[in-house]
């Protein structure tokens, strides 16, 4: 029995090793991020015909742990776009307090804050501008070695009004796709909405409804077999007139029937 | 050989709150030859008097294209106005490929104004000897004129003259502001050359050889929106706009014609301490 | 036997974790190294012709065995006046690396367009394919994982193509394929552009053997080539697909053409 209080309620050295005080070491070289600690999964999207529905779930795990469950993880950009986090959600808050001092500067320098006969965000940034923007950002992070580990997606208009949608990762690699989906979603709910939109004219086919109740499915799918998900999510549309983002959405509908015949899922042991 | 003890930098104060050398400065934008700019709500032109040291020598560039939206005029000495065109188009070529836009042109004024300023505030720094007229489009406004002075003084303008006798050209400009806003591109040019016509001493003319005529313009919005780079005219491309408004002497304002070197210039003015 | 040593240092945390003692591993080798770059796959291919020059990517980008785009463009113009590049009169490809690729076309394009504002006309070809190639080698020790390839006319009017590794070797070529499938459609072009293996049939055996004679190819029969190449890199190459993007440099300007390619 080891009796000194401050060991009480630690993994027994013997048992576990001694603890590995470096992660906590403040002093020494500068410390870039070398993996993600707390992170996101995946964020999807996709183009409908006046804009672009987005969602992400509001879970933050803590490796396999399921440890923040009310983390949003979708943010508005100067009421034109929509952005959406995967990956380390600190970085996530980092990137968050960056782009909201941006998006101020943004606002004071633009007009349209006081001109209202001018659509929302007319003059500032659009989505292209600032994905554009984060691409940069995120490459010149990588190129420093000290990257910002996430998978972002970008929604909105681009200069010509049109539906706007793309990607940009912790190395700088960007693409635009009609649909997009980061991390599991790439596996599981990529050819889900590439079945609806495999093209940017099939993309603009869609209406709101349909591009919503897509997006809903993909989560539903993410839900069932994305083992570091929750069933609570974020949705958020963009269109001209502006974002709209609900932070409390429920998955509805579910049904494991499925996951009785599934080793692994329920109670089978063999 | 002093004209007070209080010019020999630009950090100290005269007792009447003047900073000589600043001033200074501002008297070289008035010894280069003249610049005009208009604005409407479509587009921005420069027109530009063209000199050349002697008669067999070619004529010094007042034109310079910065960014595909953007253009200035310049009045005063080039090779400073050389350094803050460069600072320009790398300040434009940067937030180009950052952003994916056309650099907004008031932020790009408040680049070159902040620069300048510090350089009437650092001892052993020298003002720029140049003015500019910053003709550009952006999202937010459409076009623009910007008039940028020595002291780091910058506003924007509906329609602005600066240069050696610019005063007459202004007289036109302000006789005429009202009309501006409406103007089409070739409306807007023509009144650029009235006023430009309104600074030549007696016996000079515009010809081919000594005017330019930089046009920068925007029609539509949003998904509509079609820019017309900035370009510059010479030699044989203005021509036509320069026997356009040849003699037609319309405008007959001799008689309130002043001097253009001793009213005061705005940089003058901007430089004096409120009371 | 060591928890029972009394000795909180040798032993396990004191009162600060950072006064524990290190694990036996050398310095950094718990950690994850974070690679730098990823392959993007796709394919490019430049062939010169006579008095033209033809640039062609695949629009596929992918990473692992993940489709990202399936329109996502290889091949661009440099060193236009405006952002839209409308009188541009070279073009770069590049593949690999994706984000190394566009910073590498981004930069050679604001170069270029330096280089216009100074001297009032735009860059040959040749003063541009050296000026690409010490922009490569500036970053010989972190390398802009890229094979690039410069095309455009040369002061005579002749199709030039310059292909390029990651650290800025280069020469002048008649024809150069790159990327994933760069293996499997050189081989091609070598035989086909530049007649290789080809024999004037019946002209005897062994050194008796005729080559056949070498001819410029026409502009259309390289467009032909260009898209049989890609066909056939897209059925035994899985990073290869989705659609042909082709840039046709002539004296007259720069032509963009899109061919649909096998989405599977």
């Amino acid at each position: 029995m080891d009796h000194r209080p401050q060991n009480w309620g630690r993994p027994r050295d013997d048992v576990y090793g001694a603890y590995d005080g470096s992660y906590l070491q403040s002093s020494g070289p500068k410390q870039a991020t070398q993996s993600p600690i707390v992170t996101g999964t995946s964020v999807i999207a996709l183009k409908f015909k006046d804009g672009v529905v987005m969602a992400a779930d509001n879970l933050a795990s803590y490796g396999s742990l399921a440890r923040f469950t009310d983390v949003p993880r979708l943010r508005s950009f100067a009421e034109t776009s929509v952005i959406g986090f995967g990956g380390d959600v600190s970085d996530m808050q980092y990137l968050n307090r960056h782009l909201t001092d941006l998006s101020i500067d943004e606002a004071y320098a633009a007009p349209s804050s006081t001109d209202t006969t001018t659509s929302p965000g007319a003059g500032t940034l659009n989505a292209a501008n600032l994905h554009k923007y984060l691409q940069k950002l995120l490459y010149s992070r990588r190129n420093n070695f000290d990257p910002l580990w996430n998978q972002i997606l970008v929604a909105g208009l681009d200069s010509s009004e049109a539906p706007f949608l793309a990607s940009v990762d912790m190395r700088g690699t960007a693409f635009t796709s009609p649909s997009l989906a980061t991390g599991f979603g790439a596996a599981l709910a990529q050819p889900i909405m590439r079945r609806y939109a495999e093209t940017d004219e099939q993309a603009a086919q869609l209406s709101r409804e349909e591009a919503v109740k897509i997006i809903k499915e993909c989560m539903k799918v993410l839900y069932y077999r994305d083992a570091r998900s929750l069933d609570k999510y974020s949705l958020a549309v963009v269109t001209k007139a502006g974002v709209e983002i609900s932070e409390d959405e429920q998955l509805e509908q579910q049904s494991w029937a499925f996951a009785e015949r599934i080793k692994g899922y329920g109670t089978q042991t063999v | 050989m002093f004209r007070n003890n209080y010019d020999n930098d630009s950090v100290t104060f005269s007792p009447q709150g003047r900073i000589f050398q600043v001033e200074y400065a501002a008297e070289a934008v008035k010894q280069g030859s003249v610049v005009v700019g208009i604005a409407s709500k479509t587009h921005a032109v420069l027109v530009a008097i063209k000199r050349n040291a002697e008669e067999l020598s070619s004529y010094q560039k007042k034109l310079f294209p910065i960014d595909e939206h953007v253009g200035i005029a310049i009045a005063g000495l080039t090779s400073d106005a050389r350094v803050l065109s460069n600072f320009m188009k790398q300040q434009c070529l940067a937030h180009r490929l950052t952003y994916g836009r056309d650099m907004p042109v008031r932020s790009l004024i408040d680049l070159i104004g902040d620069k300048a300023q510090v350089n009437t505030q650092h001892l052993g720094k020298r003002p720029y000897g140049v003015g500019l007229l910053v003709a550009g489009v952006d999202e937010r406004g459409g076009p623009h004129l910007f008039e940028f002075q020595p002291s780091g003084m910058t506003e924007e303008m509906v329609a602005f003259a600066i240069g050696a006798r610019s005063q007459m050209a202004r007289t036109y400009l302000e006789k005429n502001v009202e009309k501006f806003a409406e103007c089409g591109r070739e409306e807007l040019i023509a009144h650029g050359l009235k006023a430009l016509k309104e600074s030549l001493v007696q016996d000079r003319e515009l010809t081919v050889e000594n005017t330019s005529v930089g046009v920068v313009g925007v029609t539509g919005e949003g998904a509509k929106r079609v820019v017309e780079p900035f370009k510059v005219f010479d030699g044989q491309d203005v021509a036509a706009w320069i026997e356009a408004v040849a003699d037609d002497k319309e405008g007959g304002d001799d008689a309130e014609a002043e001097a253009g070197g001793d009213a005061p210039a705005p940089a003058g003015e901007t430089m004096e301490v409120d009371e | 036997m060591a928890m029972f040593s009394q000795n909180p240092l040798m032993n396990g945390p004191n009162y600060s974790f950072n006064e524990a003692p290190r694990v036996n591993a050398p310095e950094g080798a718990r950690q994850h190294r974070f690679d730098p770059y990823t392959d993007n796959g796709g394919s490019t291919l430049a062939i010169a012709g006579a008095d033209f020059a033809i640039m062609a990517g695949d629009t596929r980008l992918t990473s692992g065995y993940s489709i990202n785009s399936r329109y996502h463009p290889k091949v661009f113009k440099i060193g236009g006046t405006t952002a839209d590049q409308k009188d541009a009169t070279l073009v770069l490809s590049v593949v690999g690396f994706m984000a190394d690729g566009e910073a590498l076309k981004e930069k050679l394009d604001s170069i270029c367009k330096m280089y216009r504002y100074r001297h009032g006309k735009a860059m040959s070809v040749e003063a541009c394919a050296r000026r690409l190639s010490i922009i490569l080698y500036q970053k010989r020790f972190f390398p802009y994982y890229a094979y690039a390839i410069l095309g455009g006319l040369d002061e005579q009017g002749k199709g030039a193509v310059y292909s390029y590794d990651p650290v800025g070797s280069y020469e002048r070529e008649q024809c150069r394929a790159g990327g994933a499938a760069a293996s499997l459609i050189m081989p091609f072009l070598d035989n086909q552009v530049n007649f290789k293996n080809q024999y004037e049939p019946g002209s005897g055996e062994g050194h008796a053997l005729q080559e056949r004679e070498r001819r410029p190819l026409t502009r259309a029969e390289v467009e032909i080539l260009v898209k049989d190449a890609f066909d056939g890199a897209v059925e035994r190459h899985i990073e290869v697909g989705d659609g042909l993007q082709m840039m046709v440099v002539t004296a007259t300007g720069i032509e963009e053409i899109y061919l649909p390619l096998k989405k599977d």
